[in-house]
C-alpha cells in the first residue's frame, strides 16, 4: 500500500470526505451571503444568528409541537426566512443607498442581539436534536464508516446549491433579478416591482440559512453561539469566492472544506486559522477573489 | 462575535454599611466573578457563579455582622489578554479584592500572575490546570474545586483497572488540555496501560469527525475527551453518529459537568464515568442549596464549580472576617488555610500549603433514561476517593511554597 505524507489512503479518503461534508455547509452558508450581497449589496452579518435560528426553530418545533424534522426542513426556513423579510422591510431598505459599513454594523448588532436573547432563555450548553430515525446508522464504505446522515447532508446541500445557481445564471426571473441590481430604475419602467423582488431574495437568502441550520441540528449541539463560531468562516469563504459570485462561493465552499479537513490530519493546530491563511494568499494574488470581477 | 464589555451583571448584595470600619480597602469587600460569560463555558460558570457568589454573602449573613459587600460580574471570552487586563482594571481602578471562578486554565494562569503582583486573592474554582498549585503556585491563589490531576486520578485510575489499558487523546489545544493529558497519560501510564496517540483541536472546534476518525483508526481501546464544555458535547455526540462505542472504543469524558450531561439528554451520555468533586443530590443541605439556586438561575441546577465559588466566597469572608481587614491579599490566604474550612457543601476540609482546596471526590455514572427520575438526576455514585488520596501529594506537585 502507498502512503501519502505518512497517511494511509484509507485515513485520507475519509478526511477527503469529511471535508467535503463541511464544505456542504460551508457552501450552503456562503452561497446566501453571496446572493445577499451580490443583489442587494448588504453584508449581512446576521447570517450566522439565522443559521442558529433555524436550527433552534426546528428544536421548538419538535419540543413544543411535536413536528419532526422532515417538516422543519420547510417550516423553519419558511418562518426564518419570514423574519428576516421584515427586517428587511423595516430596517434594510433604508441603508440601501448608505456606505456599505451601515449595513454591516446594522446586521452584526442584530446578530448580537438575536444571539444573546436565545442565550439568555437556553443558555450555553445547548440543545440535543437527534437524527432522524430513517437516517440513522451508516455504512462502512471500507476505508472509513460513513453515518447515513452525513451522506444525506453532502446530496441534500449539493442539490440546493446547484438549482439556487440554475435559477439565478439561467432562467427568466434570475435574470430579472441580476437586471434589478445592474440597474433597478429601468428594471421598473418595465413593470416590475424591483422592491418586492429585493425583499423576497433577502428572505431566500435568510431561509438558506436556516436550511443549513435545520440539517446541521442534528450533527452539533443546537446552542446560541453555533453560528457565530461559523459565520467568519463563511465569511472567509465568500472573500476567497469572490463577494457576490454564486459559482464561486459554492466551490470555494466545498473546495475549503477539504482543505480544512486535511489540515486537520497533517496538522491539526492550524485547523481552526488555515483559511484565513488561504484568504490572505487570495487576496494578495487576485484581490477580486478566485472567481470574483473586478469592476 | 463577542464585542469587549464588562457586564455590569450584578451589582447586587450591597448590604447595610453597620460599623463603618476602615480597615477594608475602600470599605467595602468587593468580590469580583471573572468567567466566560457568553461561550462554551458559560453553562458551567458563568453568569451562574455570580449567582453563587450572591448567595454565598447572603448566607453568611454578611448585613447583620456589619460588612459591606459587593459583587461583579465580567466577561473574560476565553481570551486570557482580555481576562488580565479585566484584572488589572479591578484591583487598579475599581477596588476589587478577590477574584473568583475564572475557567478556561489559560486566563486563569494570567489572573494568577496578575493577583500575585497586586498582592490581591485568587480562588478559582472554575478552571482545572493542576499547574496553578504545582510549579506555578503562589501564596495568593487557592485552587478550590477540582484540577487536572484529580480527574486524571480518579477517571484514568478507574478505567485502566476495568482493563481500558490502550488510549488516544482527542486533547483541547491550550494549557488546561495539555495538562489534563498530561496528568491522565502519567496515570495510565503508572497503571500499565499505553497511550497510543493523540490529537490536539482547536478550542471551541464544532466539527469532531475528522479527529474521530483518527482516534478510531488508533485501534485505542478508550478514547480520552481531554477538553470540556460544548467541545466535550460535540465530541461525544459526533462519537455516537460514527459508531465509536459499536465499534468496540471507549470514550471517556475526563471532564464532564452536569450541564454538558444535562446538554447530551441521558440517552446519549448514559454510561459515561468520570469524576466529579460535588453533585447536587449528595446529601439534604446539598439538595436545599441545589433548589434555591435553580430558582434564582432560570431552573438550571448548579455544577460543581458553582458550588466551588459559593464555598470559596463563604470561606473568604471568614477570613476576613477574623483579620478585620482584606488589604493584604496573602495574609487573607493565609489565614484562609490556617482556619479549617466548614460549609453546607463540601462539609469539612482545609486549604493546603500550596494553596490546594482538600475535599472527597466523587466517581460517577451516568445513569441510563429509565434510571433517571427527572431533570438532573444524572448519576449514579459508583465511589467515593477520599481526601486524602482524591489529590495530588503535596510534594510531587513542584511548588516552591513547600517546604521540605
Amino acid at each position: 500500500m502507498f502512503e501519502l505524507l505518512g497517511i494511509p489512503p484509507q485515513a485520507l479518503f475519509g478526511q477527503l470526505l469529511i471535508g467535503l461534508i463541511n464544505g456542504a455547509f460551508y457552501a450552503l452558508l456562503s452561497l446566501g451571503l453571496a446572493i445577499i450581497f451580490g443583489l442587494l449589496n448588504i453584508i449581512n452579518f446576521t447570517h450566522g444568528a439565522q443559521y442558529m435560528m433555524g436550527a433552534f426553530v426546528a428544536w421548538m418545533l419538535l419540543n413544543y409541537l411535536g413536528i419532526g424534522y422532515w417538516p422543519a426542513l420547510v417550516i423553519a426556513p419558511l418562518l426564518v426566512g419570514l423574519t428576516g423579510v421584515i427586517i428587511e422591510r423595516t430596517m434594510l431598505k433604508h441603508l440601501y443607498k448608505l456606505d456599505h459599513l451601515y449595513g454591516l454594523l446594522l446586521t452584526f448588532g442584530l446578530a448580537l442581539i438575536i444571539e444573546g436573547v436565545f442565550r439568555n432563555y437556553y443558555g450555553s450548553s445547548g440543545q440535543p436534536y437527534q437524527i432522524p430515525p430513517e437516517l440513522t446508522g451508516g455504512h462502512n464504505l471500507g476505508f472509513m464508516f460513513l453515518p447515513n446522515y452525513r451522506g444525506w447532508v453532502v446530496i441534500a446541500s449539493l442539490i440546493v446549491c446547484l438549482a439556487t445557481w440554475f435559477v439565478i445564471e439561467r432562467t427568466k426571473l434570475g435574470s430579472y433579478l441580476r437586471a434589478a441590481t445592474e440597474n433597478p430604475t429601468l428594471v421598473q419602467a418595465f413593470g416590475i416591482n424591483v422592491p418586492r423582488m429585493i425583499t423576497l431574495t433577502y428572505g431566500f437568502g435568510v431561509a438558506l440559512a436556516a436550511l443549513a441550520g435545520v440539517m446541521a441540528a442534528p450533527i452539533y449541539q443546537v446552542s446560541p453561539q453555533m453560528g457565530s463560531s461559523l459565520i467568519i468562516v463563511v465569511f472567509a469563504v465568500v472573500v476567497i469566492g469572490g463577494m457576490g459570485s454564486i459559482m464561486g462561493s459554492i466551490l470555494t465552499g466545498f473546495g475549503l472544506g477539504v482543505v480544512e479537513g486535511l489540515t486537520k490530519v497533517f496538522y491539526p493546530e492550524a485547523s481552526a486559522t488555515v483559511i484565513f491563511v488561504i484568504m490572505a494568499l487570495v487576496l494578495l494574488v487576485k484581490p477580486a477573489g478566485l472567481f470574483g470581477r473586478t469592476a | 462575535m463577542k464585542l469587549s464589555r464588562t457586564l455590569g451583571l450584578a451589582a447586587a448584595a450591597v448590604l447595610a454599611a453597620g460599623t463603618a470600619q476602615a480597615e477594608y480597602t475602600n470599605g467595602v469587600i468587593k468580590i469580583g466573578v471573572l468567567s466566560d460569560m457568553s461561550s462554551l463555558y458559560a453553562d458551567i460558570g458563568g453568569p451562574g457563579s455570580v449567582t453563587a457568589a450572591t448567595m454565598a454573602v447572603e448566607d453568611f449573613g454578611a448585613a447583620k455582622k456589619g460588612l459591606k459587600v459587593e459583587i461583579v460580574g465580567a466577561d473574560h471570552q476565553n481570551k486570557p489578554d482580555v481576562g488580565s487586563s479585566v484584572a488589572r482594571q479591578w484591583y487598579d481602578v475599581d477596588g476589587v479584592d478577590v477574584i473568583l471562578d475564572v475557567p478556561n486554565s489559560g486566563v486563569a494562569l494570567a489572573v494568577h500572575g496578575v493577583t500575585r503582583e497586586k498582592n490581591k486573592v485568587f480562588l478559582n474554582s472554575g478552571a482545572a490546570t493542576s499547574d496553578l498549585t504545582g510549579k506555578a503556585c503562589t501564596p495568593n491563589t487557592i485552587h478550590w474545586t477540582y484540577d487536572t490531576w484529580m480527574l486524571a486520578n480518579g477517571t484514568g485510575g478507574a478505567i485502566v483497572k476495568q482493563g481500558g489499558d490502550t488510549w488516544f487523546f482527542l486533547t483541547a489545544d491550550y494549557a488546561f488540555g495539555h495538562a489534563l493529558e498530561r496528568d491522565t497519560s502519567a496515570v495510565v501510564e503508572k497503571n500499565g496501560g499505553k497511550v497510543l496517540g493523540k490529537v490536539r483541536h482547536p478550542l471551541n472546534n464544532a466539527d469532531f469527525s475528522s479527529f474521530l476518525l483518527q482516534a478510531q483508526a488508533s485501534k485505542a481501546k478508550i478514547i480520552g475527551l481531554a477538553n470540556a464544555g460544548g467541545d466535550t458535547i460535540n465530541s461525544i455526540k459526533q462519537a455516537a453518529e460514527f459508531g465509536i462505542v459499536q465499534g468496540g472504543q471507549n470514550l471517556a469524558g475526563l471532564l464532564v459537568f452536569l450541564s454538558d450531561v444535562h446538554s447530551l439528554g441521558l440517552k446519549t451520555a448514559q454510561g459515561l464515568i468520570f469524576t466529579e468533586s460535588w453533585y447536587w443530590d449528595l446529601n439534604d443541605q446539598t439538595r436545599a442549596f441545589a433548589k434555591k439556586f435553580a430558582e434564582r438561575n432560570g431552573g438550571k441546577y448548579p455544577t460543581m464549580v458553582h458550588a466551588g465559588v459559593y464555598s470559596a466566597v463563604t470561606h473568604y469572608l471568614k477570613a476576613v472576617e477574623a483579620l478585620k481587614s482584606d488589604a493584604d491579599g496573602a495574609a487573607v490566604v493565609a489565614k484562609m488555610k490556617e482556619m479549617p474550612t466548614d460549609d453546607p457543601l463540601f462539609g469539612k476540609g482545609q486549604v493546603r500549603q500550596d494553596g490546594r482546596k482538600m475535599h472527597p471526590v466523587y466517581l460517577v455514572e451516568v445513569k441510563k433514561p429509565q434510571e433517571s427520575k427527572g431533570p438532573y438526576d444524572y448519576y449514579k455514585i459508583r465511589a467515593t476517593i477520599p481526601t486524602d488520596q482524591a489529590f495530588r501529594p503535596l510534594n510531587e506537585g513542584g511548588c516552591p511554597l513547600v517546604k521540605g
